[in-house]
């Protein structure tokens, strides 16, 4: 077991993450902010809230998407599928992708088909909080991570909320 | 988590957590269907027939648009264009259907048990979509869903079924689903139409006056008088039925409170229930259809989920 970003290095990151997002977005009108189900939720808030606080006075769209209908695994095994709730269009937009941990890029692979169905969006980016960068199994990279890790496949990385820590087991 | 069962034959082999776990799985389908595209890949490497030996319009059309919202190739069979006019059983019609490769059956049939009878014979998964007397489950769980979104969760709830309660398949499977959900059910209608046996064998209440079983529940499902299911006469005509047991505005106006109206269609209009409460605004009866196609999605993702095992 070993802590990768600790209770200050995480705000720390957040916070570098929302800059960097409203460094390359100057209108945030045309942007919109999707968190990934199950556990993209909370990293998506805690950054969605940094740049709402960062940019008071603007209006920020912010959605949750469950890719379990998209998965390439379905009939490996049976997953229960989590609330979408995307209550404004995506048409035209640039979308912000947020996940915790980017592994094998399966997940993002599932979001990108899922968004499809939702509109045609100006561009799609992907930020994430780590980054198991030696994992993918398929060409997907981040745009923004908060921190490039190398793991083996036996390792697991997880985001302990309630300590506000990432640890790898 | 999956359901504990390979075939929805019935409500009465289901859990209360394989009820939940539709229901659930239903309302994230009836968002994918508010999305611009309404289609998802799940069930892309999936073929599903419709073996429809009785008539349908609503059932069948549901689910074959579950089925294609699911990317599932579907193909159709009625049984007044095919070979059963040739006089082929039923389970060589689908053993024949099956050697092409088909992995999911929808039936319905005009004989109790037939979808039981093919699940013990046949590999593929089976999903009952009615029965003759017996079991009508999609529609149970669409009603139940339907319920639930527009008065909350079941458990307490008061559910009344009304009309013709011996032949209806739909009473059945709702009577089984409400039971096991925590809802309380009472049937009304004339006694002729209504099993002695009903009261205790599975804990209904029983109500001959239309008027007070009204008064008691909050939601009232008004029953098909299915004719076509009745061969000796059960009440004197449809305007002494519709007289006694028929849904009026009057009646519901006289209830001091507002009950959700549900109905499975397809209505007889001035038997069961008068057009001006078919069409009124606690009437759910085109959300039950709309749900019908979630609900349908759901049932059919979590079966073929299962079949890699």
């Amino acid at each position: 077991m070993k802590t990768i970003l600790d209770k200050r290095q995480l705000h720390l990151t957040i916070l570098r993450l929302a800059h960097q997002l409203l460094e390359n977005h100057q209108n945030l009108d045309e942007v919109v902010f999707i968190g990934l189900q199950p556990r993209g939720v909370q990293i998506s808030k805690r950054i969605v809230d940094t740049v709402r606080n960062l940019s008071v006075g603007q209006n920020i769209q912010y959605g949750i998407l469950d890719i379990t209908f998209y998965r390439d695994d379905v009939r490996k095994e049976l997953h229960i599928a989590n609330t979408t709730d995307i209550p404004f269009s995506i048409e035209g937009k640039a979308v912000i992708l947020i996940d915790d941990v980017l592994y094998t890029g399966r997940t993002i692979r599932a979001a990108l088909d899922a968004l499809q169905d939702f509109g045609r969006p100006k561009k799609i980016e992907l930020c994430v909080l780590v980054d198991r960068r030696f994992n993918r199994e398929l060409p997907i990279q981040p745009d923004y991570c908060g921190k490039s890790i190398d793991t083996a496949y036996s390792q697991k990385v997880k985001v302990e909320w309630e300590r506000e820590e990432v640890i790898l087991y | 988590m999956q359901l504990s069962t390979k075939h929805l034959l019935g409500i009465k082999d289901l859990s209360s957590e394989d009820i939940s776990l539709i229901l659930t799985t239903a309302s994230q389908f009836k968002e994918v269907l508010q999305r611009p595209v309404k289609k998802v890949p799940s069930l892309r490497d999936i073929t599903i027939v419709n073996l429809f030996y009785e008539n349908s319009t609503r059932t069948r059309f549901s689910f074959e648009l579950a089925e294609k919202r699911l990317s599932a190739d579907a193909i159709n069979f009625s049984s007044s264009a095919s070979s059963v006019s040739k006089g082929e059983t039923l389970l060589d019609t689908v053993n024949n259907i099956l050697s092409m490769k088909v992995d999911m059956v929808v039936m319905r049939h005009s004989a109790s048990g037939a979808p039981h009878f093919l699940a013990k014979h046949i590999p593929a998964a089976i999903v009952n979509a009615g029965d003759g007397i017996n079991e009508h489950p999609t529609q149970a769980l669409l009603d139940a869903f339907s319920i639930q979104e527009k008065i909350g969760s079941l458990e307490g709830k008061k559910v009344l079924l009304i009309g013709d309660i011996m032949h209806s398949r739909v009473a059945l499977s709702n009577i089984y689903l409400l039971k096991k959900m925590g809802a309380e059910v009472m049937v009304a209608g004339p006694p002729t139409l209504i099993p002695t046996y009903l009261e205790q064998a599975l804990q209904v209440k029983v109500e001959y006056n239309l008027k007070k079983a009204l008064q008691w529940c909050d939601v009232a499902n008004v029953l098909r008088i299915q004719l076509e299911r009745q061969n000796q006469v059960l009440f004197s005509s449809l305007r002494e039925y519709n007289l006694a047991y028929g849904v009026s505005k009057k009646l519901l106006d006289g209830l001091q409170k507002e009950i959700v109206i549900m109905h499975p269609g397809p209505i007889n209009r001035g038997v069961e229930i008068d057009s001006d409460v078919a069409d009124s605004s606690q009437s759910i009866i085109l959300q039950q259809v709309e749900n019908g196609v979630a609900v349908r999605m759901a049932v059919l993702y979590l079966l073929a989920g299962k079949k890699a095992e």
